[in-house]
């Protein structure tokens, strides 16, 4: 489920960044709460699969593009959000998954997922604790700050 | 890292009980320790410090290491007085020694000449407690070039041509530019507006044993692990420890100020970390618990003869509630920003400070920065623009793609103080230790949303004019969830409509003080922990002088 919700192509998914032991762990610990969402979830999941899709007897025996069906009808709620100050309140089954997966896949490798930086390979993060600038592609040639040309004359409106 | 600390008995009357450790907090305890007081500060969190600070997403924003927990301190809200509020997350604070500083972006703007005495200046607003505060801001310059100077702020003095007059330039130059900055720069100019480096409470330069930025990339609602962010934490608590007459005392829960009965405060009752009850005593009682708090406290300490709270006569206690309005865009560009790297902000302008209510039809001014205060985690939540696949491979490559192009324009501006606007205490829910929860009443003037929404315009035509390949706008919305704590007990010079005199002394209790958010009369334009340390350093002055002269103890 979790290498669905982050495919593996060409850089590494939710599979190589280990993100169901992280989801293991996490169950024990920050989010033991949500134990009986999967509990439940689970069975569902299986239940989904068989109903879609019958002689398939588990959700890992589907085909990727069969998991992606059984995952849509899950998915009630259809696009990114606006932002959240923090990522928490997950209910549906689906979105505790995907917001676990998520954590698992781009959190800071020292805080045990996100397995050889993996996630952060794919988004372009690099895994320092320090930087230099210049920064990105924009500030490289930035000749120093200039005031605006017209400043002298601008006063307060 | 911690110098030794007297141990003060709870029977020992020492000459301040400091309650609270934060921007407002440690600065008081550090000058009042300094001037030969002996101190005892209750912090209700932890003693954390570098070494216990984090780069893990879980511990920090899901577990709230750093903050108030909902589990332990749950809160309510609704929107109206004629609502019955329902428990969810209405605010956050760092809950720590140190307090909000800790984990706050460390955007350090001054106030204005105008943000003082804006009422004299358009009038009054219909349905608000619109004031000029008793204080202008002549008065408060020397302290906020303490904060730059003592705290540590890293700027250009007079590269705004709206900044209100300096006595002394920044002490350090302004922190390196990112590339968001660059973008905004050079499209605001384009634009006709004035950009400048933000002053930033981060040190650009090794300063007073503490390190430069790192620019590691977790600074918003994070604390630093180096010591860079000018924290209360690194920046005054330290030195007030090094006076030798100052106790920091950590996960000690106020949750009531005692009364003689002569009407003045003897110090303040608190729940130690196992729960105990314990009796500080104290000459006078300094609260700078945040703009939640602190009314809670008051309303939490009600007496016989303060039955609607203490230093309550005026009823206003926990009124004029202002979050500051806000609205954000966002840019994707052709090629990385890299923006994860370093602090959140590297340009900002002033050129709407005061708009004329007149041509735009609301009152209201503010400011727009450049920033990315995403966390990875958090960007992936939040960060991507609507109609993106929320999982799967669309999913992935707009997320591979953006996190390295992506910026923020976020709009910063005025609240207007609404009476009905509050904290109080919710007459139902109660925190593990069976105290009324915060309960907030929060709905936005409508001056307020309209302002965040043509702030907003002018951030979507600024991501045109820098050549964003996609942009997009997150509405100025009614706010449900407080972050910056603002005028719960106001200042004034008339005990009916305000809480403290320009002192920071209660009408009400001649040795009882409150300084922090809730101080605030005006909302100012966004940022107002630079403001929050300045007063707490002229509080600090001028209760020195009112101590020195005998006058707490008359």
């Amino acid at each position: 489920m979790t290498a669905r919700i982050i495919p593996t192509d060409d850089l590494p998914g939710a599979r190589e960044a280990g993100a169901v032991y992280f989801i293991d762990r996490a169950l024990t610990t920050f989010a033991s709460e949500d134990q009986q969402t999967y509990r439940n979830g689970l069975p569902a999941l299986l239940g989904k699969t068989e109903e879609m899709f019958p002689g398939v007897r588990s959700f890992s025996a589907a085909t990727p593009d069969q998991q992606d069906q059984i995952l849509h009808s899950f998915d009630e709620s259809g696009q990114t959000g606006r932002r959240a100050f923090r990522p928490r309140g997950a209910q549906t089954f689906f979105e505790t998954v995907r917001t676990h997966t998520i954590i698992a896949f781009l959190i800071d490798p020292d805080s045990g997922g996100n397995r050889d930086g993996a996630g952060w390979k794919v988004i372009g993060r690099e895994r320092a604790h320090s930087f230099q600038p210049p920064f990105g592609a924009y500030d490289k040639d930035y000749p120093g700050w200039q005031p605006a040309p017209d400043r002298t004359e601008k006063t307060k409106t | 890292m911690r110098p030794e600390q007297p141990k003060y008995k709870t029977s020992d009357e020492v000459d301040f009980l400091i309650v609270g450790s934060g921007a407002a907090g440690g600065i008081l305890a550090k000058e009042l320790s300094t001037n030969g007081f002996r101190v005892v500060v209750l912090e209700q969190g932890p003693y954390l410090t570098e070494t216990d600070f984090t780069h893990d997403e879980v511990k920090v924003l899901t577990e709230d290491l750093l903050t108030n927990h909902p589990k332990l301190q749950p809160t309510s809200f609704r929107k109206t007085p004629e609502e019955k509020a329902v428990p969810q997350r209405a605010l956050v604070y760092g809950r720590l020694v140190g307090g909000t500083s800790v984990h706050f972006t460390a955007n350090f703007w001054r106030f204005h000449e105008i943000d003082f005495v804006e009422r004299s200046k358009v009038g009054a607003i219909a349905g608000t407690g619109f004031s000029d505060w008793p204080i202008i801001y002549a008065d408060l310059e020397p302290y906020y070039t303490k904060v730059e100077w003592e705290i540590g702020v890293s700027g250009l003095a007079g590269a705004s041509p709206f900044d209100p007059p300096r006595s002394k330039p920044y002490p350090m130059p302004p922190l390196p530019v990112k590339s968001s900055g660059v973008l905004f720069e050079r499209a605001a100019q384009k634009l006709g507006w004035h950009p400048f480096p933000a002053p930033m409470a981060i040190l650009s330069e090794p300063r007073a044993g503490r390190s430069a930025c790192v620019n590691c990339g977790f600074c918003l609602a994070f604390g630093c692990e180096v010591g860079a962010k000018s924290s209360s934490l690194v920046a005054a608590i330290r030195v007030a420890e090094r006076t030798g007459r100052c106790e920091i005392r950590p996960n000690s829960y106020v949750h009531r100020i005692e009364l003689d009965t002569a009407g003045r405060a003897t110090g303040a009752v608190y729940f130690d970390a196992e729960r105990n009850v314990q009796r500080q005593k104290a000459k006078a009682v300094v609260v700078c618990a945040n703009g939640a708090e602190t009314p809670r406290l008051l309303l939490l300490s009600a007496n016989r003869q303060f039955p609607n709270g203490l230093a309550n006569s005026s009823g206003l206690v926990g009124k004029y509630l202002m979050l500051n309005s806000g609205a954000m865009s966002m840019g994707v560009f052709e090629h990385p920003l890299n923006d994860y790297k370093g602090f959140a902000v590297s340009r900002i302008f002033h050129d709407f400070y005061e708009l004329d209510a007149h041509q735009v039809g609301f009152y209201g001014g503010g400011g727009l920065d450049a920033r990315f205060d995403f966390t990875p985690v958090g960007f992936a939540m939040g960060g991507l623009p609507p109609g993106t696949p929320r999982w799967g491979q669309g999913f992935k490559d707009t997320l591979r793609h953006n996190f390295t192009r992506t910026m923020e324009i976020f709009c910063h501006g005025t609240s207007l103080p609404v009476e009905t606007n509050s904290f109080s205490l919710d007459p139902d829910l109660k925190d593990a230790w069976g105290l009324p929860a915060l309960r907030m009443t929060y709905k936005d003037h409508p001056d307020d949303i309209k302002l965040g929404n043509w702030m907003n315009l002018r951030a979507s035509e600024l991501l045109d004019a820098a050549g964003a390949q996609k942009k997009w706008s997150l509405p100025a919305q009614e706010q449900q969830f407080a972050v910056h704590l603002l005028g719960t007990c106001r200042m004034g010079q008339d005990p009916k409509t305000s809480v403290i005199n320009a002192d920071h002394r209660t009408h009400d209790v001649k040795n009882l003080f409150l300084c922090d958010g809730s101080s605030l009369v005006t909302s100012g334009r966004g940022q107002p922990t630079m403001t929050i340390e300045a007063l707490a350093f002229r509080a600090a002055d001028r209760i020195t002088a009112l101590a020195k002269r005998g006058d707490l103890s008359a």
